[in-house]
């Protein structure tokens, strides 16, 4: 029942795990924008399962229901910024990785590395 | 893109509808789920199922990019002076009760707070939907339109 | 949604990477609607499955579709990854249960203040909202600005250049 009970949660540390695997493991930059991405969607899942209130219904207010259990609407709120901020920190990534690409003519993080060695 | 009539057809149906329930959605923030960082999305979808269809250089003479950019700073500029304005009122910064004079004490004016929160999501979505479109006029821009001519039509159906 | 991510990681052609992120997005945006959060799935789909993908597809078209063939697994990465999963499953143990009305997040009182005041103190239903540009009109302002600076700095990055070759470097611009 323990386990079952946190099965939202084990379900954030996998997902967690992948993300920072694809940061750390991958050479592609571009991969590594998208492991970052799956890393965010982890967080923003355990967010809101700590949000949920078993049998509680959406931070809507109903007018005729006084007795209705509403799901706490604030880490809602936080999600909800952090992913536009997230998105807006993707795309300054990506143009990072084009302006990248125009420089090295690659987006292999070894081989970047590579070529400033020749350099110096 | 030109002899695809189907797409230039639905596209054209599909534009008008987007934008409408982007404002939907704007307005109708406080009642449902919806406020400017969803609506400034949805609206820039519009614009960029626009720029797939037709081409970039059509969807830059309807907005300009430099429109984009001045409107992306209008918006954190509305949201500013809400507060500021909240000031100039006899409130604190961001005291949404202080914008409509009334007997009650500010924290307890409804009334200025909806039109507060109004006001300051307008902002929101003004910023979101214009820093987005510049950001794709600059991605999309950069070079290779024979590419971009059978790269990007791969993807629109299936996220409009 | 877990095999998506683990696909997403074994795959070497970028652009069906792409995708299947988008179908991740749309996947974490089903489960924020059961998860009761309404405006947050409206966000994760519209942004996370439009937008990002739209612009990891841009980005493609600039840089190419396809990854070296990775080397075998890297042992320090995986061994790092290892270490935080011990970590975390460390935590984990002391998390409360899932959706019990009793947790800490639910028993503190600002929850409690906002889920009951809310609609009277700003004659807005929607308890995001009013939280969103009301109590936490700061955070917004903040957040905001944060979205405009992004702007401005891909602005940077990718903008100036292609005006500067264009007019040969007015100075008003660079």
């Amino acid at each position: 029942m323990k386990i079952l009970g946190l099965f939202n949660y084990w379900m954030v540390i996998l997902l967690m795990l992948v993300g920072l695997y694809m940061v750390i493991a991958s050479s592609n930059l571009v991969k590594k924008i998208v492991g970052l991405n799956l890393f965010q969607a982890s967080v923003f899942i355990l967010y809101i399962s700590l949000g949920k209130i078993l049998g509680g219904t959406a931070p809507i207010f109903l007018k005729n229901a006084p007795d209705t259990v509403y799901s706490n609407p604030l880490p809602h709120v936080l999600i909800l910024t952090a992913i536009v901020v997230g998105v807006a920190m993707t795309s300054l990534g990506l143009a990072l990785i084009i302006r990248i690409r125009k420089a090295y003519g690659t987006i292999e993080e070894d081989e970047i590395l590579e070529i400033e060695n020749k350099q110096q | 893109m030109n002899h695809h009539i189907v797409l230039r057809v639905v596209a054209k149906l599909l534009i008008p509808s987007i934008l409408l329930f982007a404002l939907y959605t704007q307005f109708h923030g406080d009642y449902g789920p919806g406020g400017g960082f969803q609506a400034g999305v949805i609206y820039t979808a519009a614009f960029i199922l626009h720029t797939l269809v037709f081409g970039l250089e059509n969807t830059k003479k309807i907005i300009s990019p430099t429109l984009v950019q001045v409107l992306s700073a209008v918006g954190v500029i509305l949201y500013a002076s809400v507060g500021f304005a909240s000031i100039f009122l006899g409130g604190n910064f961001l005291e949404y009760g202080a914008l409509i004079p009334s007997a009650l004490p500010h924290a307890a004016n409804p009334g200025g707070q909806h039109l507060g929160i109004l006001l300051v999501e307008l902002g929101v979505g003004i910023t979101v939907s214009s820093v987005i479109l510049s950001i794709f006029y600059n991605f999309a821009a950069e070079d290779d339109s024979d590419i971009e001519a059978d790269g990007i039509p791969n993807e629109k159906g299936k996220h409009e | 949604m877990l095999i998506c991510a683990v696909v997403i990681t074994l795959m070497r052609n970028l652009f069906a990477g792409a995708i299947l992120l988008s179908i991740y997005s749309l996947l974490a945006s089903t489960f924020f609607m059961t998860m009761d959060a309404v405006d947050v799935a409206f966000t994760e789909a519209a942004v996370g499955a439009g937008i990002s993908t739209i612009l990891v597809l841009a980005t493609l078209l600039h840089v190419g579709h396809d990854t070296k063939p990775a080397k075998t697994l890297r042992v320090l990465p995986l061994l790092v990854t290892v270490f935080v999963a011990g970590l975390l499953i460390y935590g984990l143990h002391d998390m409360p249960g899932f959706g019990q009305a009793n947790n800490p997040v639910h028993t503190h009182p600002i929850a409690e203040y906002y889920i009951e005041n809310s609609e009277s103190d700003t004659k807005s239903p929607n308890m995001v909202t009013a939280i969103l540009a009301s109590y936490r009109g700061y955070d917004t302002l903040g957040e905001v600005t944060v979205v405009f600076t992004a702007g401005i700095g891909v602005l940077l990055l990718l903008g100036g250049r292609r005006k500067n070759n264009k007019r040969k470097a007015d100075p008003k611009i660079s």
